[in-house]
């Protein structure tokens, strides 16, 4: 497969793949900016003013606030109980180790809806009234095996070595935990961190049975789309959010190419 | 504390079982529970006068699904639909794959998988509401198309524009684990297989495609499994016609208000993925995910 045309194909390909994914967001971006109402095309002038109009949506920003909030504790939470389940998976062998993985990964190999409609009659089933708090229960469900797996890759790729010196220097296995694994994890723990918040984040397919009357900010665009209300609206909110996602991306790169070149590893 | 920590340490049964507890807990307290209650609602019924949930056992609801010709429509539908997404999204997505593990450098791979994840970040809706302006009858594809002199297209709306955005938003899934089984080959195999007189064609039908095979199924139960129940997309993207099972479980649960007919049409994605799993798991998929 090293022929030159192969080559140029696959990067061709691949250019043509790239370009399909984020089209799309471009035009979001474009429309941000569309002067008329209608979205059609082509687009019939400049304006901010839907610019100026989201920035005075009120429901917008309280959207906003409680999806920052989830997405937080949604993270803070996965992460502890994610990390947990990979240091014990990997550290241990005992009966059922794969049993534990298998229901660590049910969450995201089960279609979202299934999820969602589960714990949506599992609250009704008990009387507990959809807040706040189900939502964030959803999240933590299917955020704990992100952190899962990107630990999990992590912790496999340790040598062994490293704690066994720890451990015979005198270090006890908590002085050890923090001085040596932790350290040599964090990485892993800062990406499968940022992924879960990103996926609590950007989450509708559970969210939409865990909510009772809060709106987050994708549910609030999933009503907007489906009634038809506010559309241009959207696309300011949207467009907002992509350029966010993109910044925090490129830190990602920052932090994974910095990383790289420090340790000069190869996975 | 270090005392402590020494005896755990020695008892190496008790303190993997105090860790394990919190993150265990989670699942056997609150999922599968969870999964347990939708599996018996399945088997209750809705009283159609008070709207009220009666929990009386019954078999209304599944011989209801399968004795409704549009029900078994819409599974046969969504089936189909899942199957076309699939292909289509390991079509696109080896190509990515392959060029990402074996020729791309590293900084380029880590940006290209970053900026893949984009679309997934911008609200999940956002891409799907740039769709809807993209296809539509006067939107930005006929604008194009008719401007080169075609005749515009009419797929807004329907199972068409169903199966592109769902191609479109899954294919991060069968990008990433197809890549995984790839960057797992070892250069030597190409070598060996090269050395042995075998042509790049070859080389690639006879040892890359069955060591992708893995990765392949496991970027295929991602998105088999995610159309099988979306119901996002077809309810903002489809049109009469295009119902699938994911939208239809979501009607159920909102406007129609009928959680056990919803939990009984949630037992078929279930049950396909099952299937779909048992298969998945004899070719070595759990491996790449």
């Amino acid at each position: 497969m090293g022929s030159k045309i192969t080559h140029w194909a696959l990067r061709l390909w691949t250019l043509g793949v790239m370009f399909f994914l984020l089209a799309p967001l471009v035009v979001i971006i474009v429309y941000a900016f569309n002067e008329s109402n209608i979205q059609s095309f082509p687009i019939h002038g400049f304006s901010l003013k839907w610019v100026v109009a989201a920035w005075h949506n009120e429901e917008i920003f309280a959207a906003l606030g409680l999806s920052l909030k989830i997405a937080l504790l949604a993270t803070v939470i996965s992460v502890l109980l994610g990390t947990t389940a990979a240091f014990v998976v990997d550290r241990y062998r005992f009966f059922g180790r794969e049993t534990v993985s298998f229901i660590v990964v049910l969450p995201i190999a089960l279609p979202g809806v299934i999820t969602g409609i589960a714990l949506g009659s599992y609250f009704e089933f008990f009387d507990i009234s959809l807040s706040y708090w189900t939502i964030v229960i959803g999240h933590v469900t299917f955020c704990i095996v992100i952190v899962y797996n990107n630990v999990i890759a992590r912790m496999r790729r340790l040598p062994g070595s490293l704690r066994e010196a720890s451990m015979d220097l005198g270090a006890g296995p908590f002085r050890t935990f923090y001085r040596i694994t932790l350290p040599l994890m964090s990485t892993a723990l800062l990406s499968g961190a940022l992924l879960a918040f990103a996926l609590s984040f950007n989450e509708v397919i559970v969210t939409n049975f865990t909510a009772g009357a809060q709106n987050t900010l994708p549910l609030w665009i999933f009503g907007a789309l489906r009634l038809g209300q506010n559309l241009p609206v959207v696309n300011v909110v949207v467009s907002a959010v992509v350029i966010v996602m993109l910044a925090l991306l490129l830190l990602c790169y920052w932090l994974m190419t910095q990383a790289g070149t420090k340790q000069k590893e190869h996975p | 504390m270090s005392h402590l920590a020494a005896r755990l340490w020695r008892h190496r049964g008790i303190s993997g079982s105090l860790l394990l507890t919190p993150p265990m807990g989670w699942f056997v307290f609150i999922y599968l529970p969870a999964l347990v209650v939708l599996l018996i609602t399945a088997f209750w019924t809705v009283n159609s006068f008070t709207g009220v949930i009666e929990r009386d056992w019954s078999l209304d609801n599944f011989v209801y699904i399968f004795s409704s010709h549009t029900y078994r429509d819409i599974i046969l539908r969504t089936i189909v639909m899942a199957a076309a997404v699939t292909i289509t999204d390991v079509v696109l997505a080896f190509p990515v794959a392959y060029y990402c593990a074996r020729m791309a450098s590293a900084r380029i791979r880590i940006l290209l998988f970053l900026l893949m994840l984009l679309p997934l970040w911008s609200m999940f809706v956002g891409p799907m509401y740039a769709w809807r302006i993209i296809l539509a009858d006067q939107g930005i594809l006929n604008g194009l198309i008719t401007s080169v002199g075609l005749s515009p297209l009419s797929i807004s709306y329907s199972n068409w524009a169903v199966w592109i955005v769902f191609s479109y938003m899954w294919l991060p899934f069968v990008v990433a684990p197809t890549y995984a089984a790839l960057e797992r080959i070892p250069e030597s195999y190409l070598e060996a297989s090269g050395d042995l007189g075998g042509r790049s064609w070859r080389t690639f039908r006879k040892v890359i495609m069955p060591l992708a095979v893995p990765g392949v199924i496991a970027g295929s139960i991602f998105c088999f499994s995610l159309t099988l129940g979306g119901y996002i997309v077809p309810s903002l993207l489809g049109g009469p016609g295009s119902d699938l099972l994911g939208n239809v479980i979501f009607a159920n649960v909102g406007a129609a208000n009928n959680l056990p007919f919803a939990a009984a049409l949630g037992i078929v994605p279930v049950v396909v993925m099952a299937v779909y799993l048992f298969f998945a798991r004899r070719l070595g998929a759990f491996d790449m995910m």
